[in-house]
């Protein structure tokens, strides 16, 4: 009887122990989730505020939820700049990126983990050995033949020197080692030629790392900054990031309008985070795969 | 037509297959690694035709001369923005303990955790423009959000409050990259690694300190640390290897690199360089210089990596 009780007490203390700690982490969970949403509630905020209502300060108030909400910022954000421009832009350059490198880096993985010819490893140590090499190192001479081959200011300039990279070979090719290669035997007694074998058996199989370098190379693509910055100087070639500084830019004497820049920011934000959202396993799984072979 | 062998069709398909790739890497990779390692030993504006200087750029960049009886750098803007980079990375361990911190709280299977860790992942997938131009907006001296608050809050207590010149002052500028780059960095990529990480360490384990009677704290610096260890110095190694390279767009978006150039970091210096003073030389000079240090992080990693993490043996 005595035992009972002290067990159903213990079980008490450990449940209630529990619960104290699930709150605990609540507690925690809501903080971090504060300090990171805080900042983008006040972008949100700033956005639906009219130019004089943003520079609210005057009242020394912090205004929160605008009074009156000033959904012009949306519409003005196109005309101020062309915006739209920059959109397609960037939808182009980020297209025909991420095409041309999934693409090249596939090919070039698949001979690199399956066909068998001289030179192979040694050139896959190249390949390799400059994956640690600094961006700005390359990004240099690159800028120079840019300007040698008059691409400065084309869509050439954005997109081609982008394609090439040792690191979508290196991670699709990581991947087409781990498959096996029964299926590939099999197809080649059936006749499969290796151009059949690359394109019926191994891509079929790699949909999660084909979707993984995708998103990656999108992503990076898409907020490039540094080598758009470089290689354009009118408007009409700019891209989404490139565009959000030559806006911010135009204020260089003045306070900015800071409910357009915040719209501005927002509306560039948008299709990065559905895609996000859309394809969260894709993102976790890349990055775990790039960590763990460091 | 003579017939091939087996092997040399697939000798040649394996070209084949390689040659897209190949050419481009070729043409914007390894060429261009050779080419900016001449640059570096030429002085060249883009517009002449490049002069060879053999080491000059080189002394330039990190030699000294004697000045009334003193020794004084050939190029103080180097050791400044050197400083300046270094500076910045001071706030690496603070980033790599918050995402650590993160990663042990989002490790729990509890009701809308995913929600929250998307919340987390939010400004890693948000373009770095749009972040550096909200933080300009809530570090504003006039009409910034943080100001607001700093004076409100004085106004609350009865005493009058100054703003801080966030991103106006030598002294504040740094500090407050410093702070907008932790809220980025500490919900990101690193958080999702530590998370893989903790999700790899074996239940057993932590059974076993259990019936030993371990309670969380030691669990966590008996099991947990040690067995995350080739995680983290694998994140450690990374965050040097990218601080060594960071910093620019900040400094364009944000600061201009100023006030008295205190945010100018070396990615800054050599953008700078190359395109606001068309020195391509000396930019390759610099370029080569943070190579050189990321190459000696890389070999550090190899040669005691294994020596100071735990690896597992399961």
């Amino acid at each position: 009887m005595r035992d009972e009780k002290l067990l159903a007490k213990k079980v008490k203390n450990v449940r209630q122990k529990k619960a104290l700690k699930t709150s605990l982490i609540y507690v925690f969970l809501v903080l971090g989730g504060v300090t990171m949403i805080l900042p983008f509630l006040w972008m949100v905020s700033t956005s639906l505020k009219s130019y004089n209502s943003v520079f609210i300060f005057n009242i020394k108030d912090i205004q929160w939820l605008p009074n009156p909400v000033y959904w012009k910022n949306y519409i003005d954000v196109w005309n101020v700049v062309p915006f739209a421009r920059f959109y397609v832009n960037s939808i182009f350059v980020c297209v025909a990126v991420t095409f041309g490198q999934v693409a090249t880096s596939a090919f070039a993985a698949y001979a690199f983990a399956r066909l068998r010819f001289p030179g192979r490893d040694k050139l896959f140590f190249a390949y390799l050995a400059t994956m640690m090499i600094p961006g700005s190192v390359t990004m240099i001479p690159v800028f120079a033949l840019m300007r040698t081959f008059g691409w400065i200011d084309s869509y050439k300039a954005l997109i081609i020197p982008s394609i090439f990279t040792a690191y979508g070979t290196f991670l699709l090719r990581q991947f087409f080692m781990t498959l096996p290669r029964d299926l590939e035997d099999a197809a080649k007694i059936d006749g499969c030629s290796l151009w059949g074998i690359f394109w019926r058996v191994i891509l079929p199989l790699s949909n999660t790392a084909l979707a993984t370098l995708t998103i990656f190379v999108s992503l990076g693509n898409w907020v490039s900054f540094m080598w758009p910055l470089l290689v354009t100087n009118s408007i009409e070639k700019r891209t989404l990031p490139i565009g959000l500084a030559y806006f911010q830019e135009l204020y260089q004497y003045a306070q900015p309008d800071w409910g357009l820049l915040m719209a501005g920011s927002l509306i560039t934000m948008v299709p990065i985070i559905i895609v996000f959202l859309f394809n969260q396993r894709f993102f976790i799984e890349g990055i775990k795969l790039t960590g763990m072979k460091g | 037509m003579t017939k091939l062998k087996s092997s040399e069709k697939e000798a040649i398909a394996g070209y084949l297959f390689i040659l897209p790739n190949f050419l481009g890497f070729a043409i914007f990779t390894l060429v261009p690694v050779i080419l900016s390692f001449l640059l570096s030993f030429v002085s060249w504006d883009m517009l002449s035709a490049p002069k060879f200087i053999g080491l000059a750029n080189f002394i330039n960049l990190v030699g000294f001369h004697k000045e009334a009886g003193l020794f004084v750098a050939n190029d103080p803007l180097f050791w400044k923005c050197l400083g300046n980079t270094l500076y910045l990375m001071m706030i690496i361990p603070i980033e790599i303990m918050a995402s650590l911190g993160l990663a042990l709280i989002v490790n729990h299977k509890i009701k809308g955790i995913n929600l929250f860790k998307t919340i987390y992942f939010l400004p890693t997938i948000t373009n770095g423009v749009a972040i550096c131009l909200l933080w300009a907006w809530i570090y504003n001296f006039d009409f910034g959000l943080l100001n607001n608050i700093i004076i409100k809050f004085g106004n609350l207590l009865g005493v009058h409050l100054q703003g801080i010149p966030w991103l106006t002052s030598t002294a504040w500028a740094k500090p407050s990259l410093m702070m907008m780059g932790l809220w980025i960095m500490m919900g990101g990529y690193n958080m999702i690694l530590f998370l893989a990480a903790l999700q790899g360490v074996p239940r057993e384990l932590y059974e076993a300190a259990e019936i030993d009677g371990a309670g969380s704290w030691e669990r966590f610096w008996a099991i947990t640390w040690p067995m995350i260890s080739p995680t983290t110095f694998f994140i450690a190694v990374m965050a040097v290897i990218g601080g060594f390279q960071g910093g620019f767009m900040q400094a364009y978006i944000m600061t201009g690199g100023g006030p008295d150039r205190s945010t100018t970091t070396l990615e800054y210096l050599i953008y700078n360089h190359l395109y606001s003073w068309q020195h391509v030389g000396y930019a390759a000079g610099i370029a080569w210089f943070v190579f050189i240090i990321v190459f000696l992080v890389t070999l550090f990693n190899w040669r005691f990596g294994g020596k100071l993490v735990q690896y597992s043996h399961y």
